[in-house]
């Protein structure tokens, strides 16, 4: 019944791990059309199933065993719930008479994932299978998307349903936001007519509610510059000339500096995340602040805004834009220009092979039409500044949890949801090794996916920290014992490149680029240290930007992480 | 020997303001730990809980009196609000409402103090709802505030147990609980 309910609901694929307590709906799929795809680790399949997610708006599905099966994935619910990604995770459990008694591969998921899920169920009778699997996709992919789980005792899930397929829910607590109040757009459209310098930020949920055309006529009708978040880039084309691309941390010093001085920041599907508010005491405190949010637990929760306006981004900015008029922002745009000479992304050209130097090549090569994935740390923030993204649902990245090891197996789900699309993961060598095994799952679909591996033998994003704010003293970031990545790849039957030189970078990309019979990675041996700039220490408000290294010995970072 | 010396008496922290919030829910396993989990994360302490069935059965209603930073209460309504299973979350501090609780007191008392306790209780309209030849139960109800200074009254006494449902609160008129 569960697998009928799922085929139902569309379901393409199934990113799963089998086990004991799992063994009925395994074999329920043995007559479905739906696909299983069986990973080699429930992590590298929940984050398969958020790529997938990502990659098109609808939800992923993962299908564990009980027990440790569902532990492994709580990174990847943490990573889904962060960056509101909609999951379905079934996982397996004991029979219903031995619930609560420690029996074999018996753990309380739904106890262990209540904090990390939008909602979790477990399912006590065979019957209540059709409504919970249809009330399970509609909160995991409405509203604010994000996490459900459904736990599912063995002798339920083998157990006869009498029950029919049904589309009814019932929810009672729970709504979907839509138009946003038109008192509050229309309050929205006066300051926003008014505003001298004013800035459009641009958040995940621009993203997911595909408001990327309507906010680009916003704001070519306000002339306003746009920046994005880490995770709203694409919804905005980054080569349009309004928009300033990432600010916050390393976002760049034009964006950052935009925010800086505006006297009006409208933040559309953003949540104001510590990482690009820096100091909040600090954060815009001239500005009149807008804030566009479907979760209105959002306003207020970081910066108390001046207007907010509660709905779906897309229908908000829809409504606004017949209300707005070009505004007079000829001075505040020259101004932006003047700072986008005068501080440009830069890095060194001499010394060895740079990340940047590849990165860059990469948005050459690629055009802004792949797939780009990624993982966490440094090479995170260079592929953010210097691959630009041109259209929505094509940069998939783990903001929010920045979870090592989500880079490549979401770059695999991607891949199954957009056969056609050519997808990169650009990983470092440090969160690659956390789900690598799932090299072999790529082999075994014979997926096309390319896996660009940032080898700087480091956890560079630590070392990073430790030179600039603990006198170089280096503890846990280095990475020996580094495998030759040519030859894993080439063990689990990938095709294996490496950049070692500069003038290797594009044709080894290219060969990469035009590669379709199989995944392959390519391995680029970057200079050891360096770092990534412009950078805002955390805890540090955004006017502390440093664009380079500083001469001087920093305090170490008041900022969370 | 000479006599360790005491620590200086720690200086109670500054008491967190209460508030009262009602919550209507449905009835089903696991809602507590979620709204339960909403409070911890957040550094909010639950003073007391009442929860029993609304008057359609699929619902619940929770009474939750906790003790937090006021600034940090908006949020926490919001994210209950949030959580599929909570119909509504309401914010009553200050507001017009009808509250009471109830309390029940032991006390070891001989019979030369029990006339001095027997006329605080007739004070406070408390009933004995026990009577043994060494202990007494009383019962009494109202609001919370009266309750504390009940039991205040009788601590000299020899108070042995203490229990408390927790405030019950309605909206007054035709505002929503």
């Amino acid at each position: 019944m569960i697998v009928r309910c799922l085929e139902r609901e569309g379901v393409e694929y199934i990113f799963g791990l089998s086990g004991g307590a799992a063994l009925p709906i395994f074999d329920a799929l043995s007559d479905s059309k739906i696909k299983l795809i069986l990973v080699r680790h429930e992590q590298g399949g929940t984050h398969m199933a958020d790529g997938y997610a990502r990659a098109t708006g609808r939800p992923g599905v993962v299908l564990v065993t009980s027990g440790p099966g569902a532990t492994n994935t709580v990174t990847g619910v943490l990573t889904a719930q962060m960056d509101s990604a909609p999951l379905i995770v079934i996982s397996g459990q004991t029979i219903s008479p031995m619930l609560g008694k420690d029996a074999f591969q018996e753990a309380d998921v739904t106890g262990i994932t209540y904090p990390v899920v939008k909602h979790s169920y477990l399912i006590k009778s065979a019957d209540e299978i059709p409504r919970v699997i249809r009330e399970a996709f509609h909160i995991a992919t409405s509203g604010r998307p994000g996490p459900v789980l459904i736990d599912v005792p063995k002798d339920i899930g083998q157990g006869p349903c009498t029950a029919a397929f049904t589309d009814a829910l019932d929810l009672p607590g729970y709504t979907v936001p839509g138009r946003g109040d038109p008192e509050r757009i229309a309050e929205a459209a006066r300051y926003l007519r008014e505003a001298k310098r004013p800035v459009l930020y641009v958040g995940h949920g621009a993203v997911i509610s595909d408001a990327g055309k309507a906010i680009t006529a916003l704001a070519e009708k306000l002339r306003a510059p746009v920046v994005n978040t880490l995770l709203g880039k694409g919804a905005v084309d980054e080569t349009h000339p309004l928009n300033l691309g990432m600010f916050g941390m390393h976002g760049t010093a034009y964006a950052n500096k935009a925010v800086v001085d505006c006297d009006l920041i409208m933040a559309i599907g953003g949540r104001w995340d510590d990482r690009i508010t820096g100091r909040v005491t600090d954060f815009c405190r001239r500005a009149v602040k807008i804030h566009v949010d479907i979760d209105a637990a959002e306003f207020g929760k970081i910066i108390r805004p001046d207007v907010s306006i509660h709905g779906d981004a897309r229908l908000v900015i829809e409504d606004l834009v017949p209300q707005v008029e070009m505004a007079d922002t000829a001075e505040w745009l020259a101004q932006i220009v003047r700072w986008r000479k005068q501080f440009p992304l830069k890095y060194p050209k001499q010394g060895g092979l740079r990340a940047q130097h590849v990165l860059d090549r990469l948005n050459a090569v690629t055009k802004g039409d792949s797939i780009l994935t990624t993982d966490v740390g440094q090479h995170q923030m260079w592929a953010a500044q210097f691959c630009l993204t041109r259209s929505n649902r094509a940069w998939l990245s783990s903001g929010g949890a920045g979870t090592m090891g989500f880079g490549f197996p979401a770059a695999i789900g991607a891949q199954f949801a957009q056969p056609h699309k050519k997808v990169w993961a650009i990983v470092g060598d440090g969160g690659f090794q956390m789900t690598c095994s799932e090299l072999a799952t790529a082999c075994v679909n014979k997926l096309p996916v390319k896996c660009l591996i940032i080898n700087n033998n480091y956890l560079g994003m630590i070392r990073q920290w430790q030179e600039m704010f603990y006198d170089n003293r280096l503890s846990g970031a280095d990475l020996e014992g580094n495998p030759d990545f040519v030859k894993l790849a080439q063990a689990y039957g990938a095709k294996g490149l490496r950049i070692r030189r500069p003038a290797d970078v594009d044709r080894i990309l290219r060969e990469a680029h035009a590669w379709d019979k199989g995944p392959c990675v390519v391995v680029a041996e970057v200079v050891k240290e360096d770092n990534v700039f412009p950078m805002i220490p955390a805890g540090a408000s955004l006017s502390e930007m440093l664009i380079e290294k500083p001469k001087h010995r920093l305090e170490k970072p008041s900022g969370s992480t | 020997m000479a006599a360790p010396a005491l620590a200086p008496a720690p200086s109670p922290a500054p008491r967190l303001p209460l508030h009262t919030i009602s919550l209507f829910v449905n009835n089903k396993p696991g809602v507590l730990v979620r709204v339960c989990l909403v409070f911890s994360r957040r550094g909010f302490n639950i003073e007391s809980l009442v929860v029993s069935a609304g008057a359609e059965g699929r619902f619940s209603r929770m009474t939750i009196v906790c003790s937090g930073d006021a600034e940090d209460l908006d949020q926490i309504i919001k994210q209950l609000a949030k959580l599929v299973d909570v119909v509504h979350a309401i914010d009553h501090t200050g507001d017009e409402s009808y509250e009471t609780e109830i309390a029940l007191v032991k006390l070891f008392a001989p019979l030369d103090s029990r006339t001095q306790i027997l006329q605080v209780a007739e004070h406070f309209k408390a009933k004995v709802v026990d009577y043994g030849s060494d202990s007494l139960i009383l019962q009494v109800h109202g609001p919370s505030e009266k309750l504390d200074a009940f039991v205040d009254l009788l601590r000299p006494f020899k108070l042995a147990e203490l229990v408390r449902s927790g405030k019950l609160l309605m909206a007054r008129g035709v505002r929503v609980t």
